[in-house]
């Protein structure tokens, strides 16, 4: 017998009196998670706002970066994220295609999930010693905009490989089997029916993606980004500035920075990453919306 | 005539491009097999040696000092520094995700659910280096207008981390709660519970797997994150006596002095020992975390 069953019943009154006092304890908590976090962020935009200027956003900096704008280091950013997302988003969607598609329950693609969870959850300390071994030292990129972006696409590769899976897998079985008894081959199925349906689920995916490799310091931290080159990239092979390792150096290394400064180059990465996952948010709501199926 | 049929039959080409197509995904779709044992290839080949000669005196000292000479790498104080400071953190932020993770899923009303998850995700996503920033230049002259000693330490660290692993513990606890099913609270509520007594009697006990896998994949977050605790724990390699000193990590070791060491020198071998460390810590943490899950979807 359970021990519960004889447990007197407290009167009903300490009962509901308990569970308001637990309701509103609760919902303190969910305040405690987001409101200090909210707050910070509205002191880095209230902070930061007066810095920013089409001159601090186009501007080389000067006198050992205490002065002059961040273009370099907004202009190295994109490079290294256009360098990943190249590697990850074909091999990302090639590999969520083969998850989705080709697998089907084996074991391999059990275990091709489980290394997909391990990706994952590696520190990116860690895609970062990878990244100076493999690609810096063994295949001889050096310390460069590719080196820095394969590490960062090694690094996103996991999150595009599990959305464009479960983007594909929603899609509707009778959806195949319907061009099948048309004739299509598998892949002209993919090609044709699956992938279009799928798309703008992948797209999400990938957008995230793109906000987590613009903000990611410690992969490019040996791998491709430089504390201070005030000249723009011009081919792969050169090293390049990228906005969070900008932060990172002003705030740690560089003394007699001025707080404007610094809560402005905080402010453009942040914003430039909240943007990008802004508009995967919008995207995902408008596609639960106006899904066909 | 010729037959319809055959006249439709895609040209020999398209056969043999779809032929490397499909191979492409094939070989593609084994890609992240392929990185993690680069990974572990890459990072063993540089750490491993080093680790089997050194493992001894890495685990038996808390003098971690590469540059001197003789060199010094116990591991100790950056061990003890590492779980120091995820430990902290999951004091605070185990509780506070957890309960908001309720709040969420049980309590709060569709639109504010909606709304409050996309905060969560939104927080979710702030770069680690930018919460190394708020540690410095924000928490820690809050922190010091309240009453800490000058300096960076280990207590704004685990705030900051506190901060930082709270929306993936809201969002997956709140996975985890509304992955049960619906006729559990419909069974609770007919039999005249409240709605405190289903969540604390039936609910919890019912999600505790999914709940756990959310914690665990909280430390693995704690424990390899780089940036931010580099920024604001002070990085003093010592074992801390108070939750106002200063700490350093395993992963901060390796991010501030990779830089300076010479490469395939004692040092360098001795930073990829502390990756392999990570390394495994993340994978064991991560293999548990899918054992749990696939235990919950058989039951």
């Amino acid at each position: 017998m359970p021990t519960d069953a004889a447990l007197p019943i407290e009167p009903l009154e300490a009962r509901h009196r308990r569970q308001s006092v637990v309701e509103l304890a609760l919902a303190a908590a969910t305040a405690l998670a987001a409101i200090p976090a909210l707050a910070i962020v509205a002191f880095i935009v209230y902070k930061g706002a007066p810095a920013i200027s089409w001159a601090f956003l186009t501007e080389m900096p000067v006198s050992g970066m205490t002065k002059g704008g961040i273009q370099p280091a907004i202009v190295g950013t994109l490079w290294l994220v256009g360098v990943s997302l190249l590697f990850s988003v074909p091999v990302g969607i090639l590999a969520g295609m083969y998850l989705s598609e080709y697998a089907g329950e084996s074991r391999l693609s059990r275990i091709v999930d489980l290394a997909i969870v391990n990706l994952a959850g590696v520190p990116s300390i860690v895609h970062a010693l990878f990244g100076l071994g493999a690609f810096v030292l063994f295949l001889d990129f050096g310390t460069s905009i590719l080196s820095g972006g394969l590490t960062l696409g090694v690094m996103t590769l996991p999150v595009i490989i599990t959305s464009t899976k479960a983007a594909m897998q929603s899609v509707p079985h009778n959806f195949r089997v319907a061009c099948w008894n048309l004739g299509a081959s598998r892949w002209q199925t993919i090609w044709h029916v699956v992938l279009p349906n799928a798309l703008p689920g992948i797209l999400t995916g990938v957008i995230l993606q793109v906000s987590r490799a613009a903000g990611e310091t410690a992969p490019v931290l040996f791998t491709g980004a430089a504390f201070y080159l005030p000249i723009l990239p011009t081919t792969v092979w050169d090293q390049t500035m990228a906005l969070s390792m900008h932060v990172f150096a002003l705030v740690t290394q560089v003394p007699n920075v001025s707080e404007e400064l610094k809560y402005g180059t905080a402010l453009v990465l942040l914003g430039v990453v909240l943007c990008f996952n802004s508009f995967a948010i919008v995207l995902r709501l408008y596609l639960r919306r106006n899904r066909r199926w | 005539m010729a037959d319809p049929i055959a006249r439709r039959r895609p040209p020999r080409y398209t056969r043999y491009v779809e032929w490397v197509i499909e191979g492409l995904i094939r070989v593609c779709g084994l890609s992240a097999i392929v990185f993690i044992l680069a990974i572990f290839v890459f990072i063993g080949k540089e750490g491993i040696g080093f680790l089997g000669t050194h493992i001894v005196g890495m685990l038996s000292s808390t003098d971690w000092n590469p540059t001197s000479t003789p060199p010094a790498f116990g591991l100790i104080a950056l061990l003890v520094g590492t779980f120091w400071c995820v430990g902290l953190s999951l004091l605070i932020s185990v509780p506070v995700g957890l309960a908001s993770a309720v709040y969420l899923s049980e309590f709060a009303g569709d639109s504010r659910r909606e709304g409050l998850k996309i905060v969560v995700e939104l927080l979710a996503a702030i770069p680690s280096v930018v919460w190394g920033f708020i540690g410095v230049m924000i928490l820690n002259p809050l922190l010091q207008k309240a009453g800490a000693p000058v300096g960076l330490n280990g207590l704004n660290g685990a705030i900051v981390l506190a901060l930082m692993t709270l929306p993936l513990l809201v969002s997956l606890g709140e996975d985890a709660l509304r992955a049960v099913p619906e006729s559990y609270r419909q069974a609770a509520i007919a039999m005249g519970a409240t709605k405190w007594e289903m969540v604390w009697r039936v609910l919890l006990p019912a999600a505790r797997r999914g709940l756990l896998v959310a914690v665990l994949l909280g430390v693995g977050r704690c424990v390899g994150e780089t940036m931010a605790v580099l920024m604001v724990t002070g990085h003093a390699a010592r074992i801390p006596h108070s939750i106002y000193d200063p700490v350093r990590t395993l992963t901060a070791t390796i991010a501030a002095e990779l830089g300076e060491a010479v490469r395939g020198g004692e040092h360098y071998q001795a930073l990829f020992a502390l990756g392999i460390l990570l390394f495994f810590v993340t994978f064991v943490v991560n293999l548990i975390a899918d054992a749990a899950v696939r235990a919950r979807k058989t039951q």
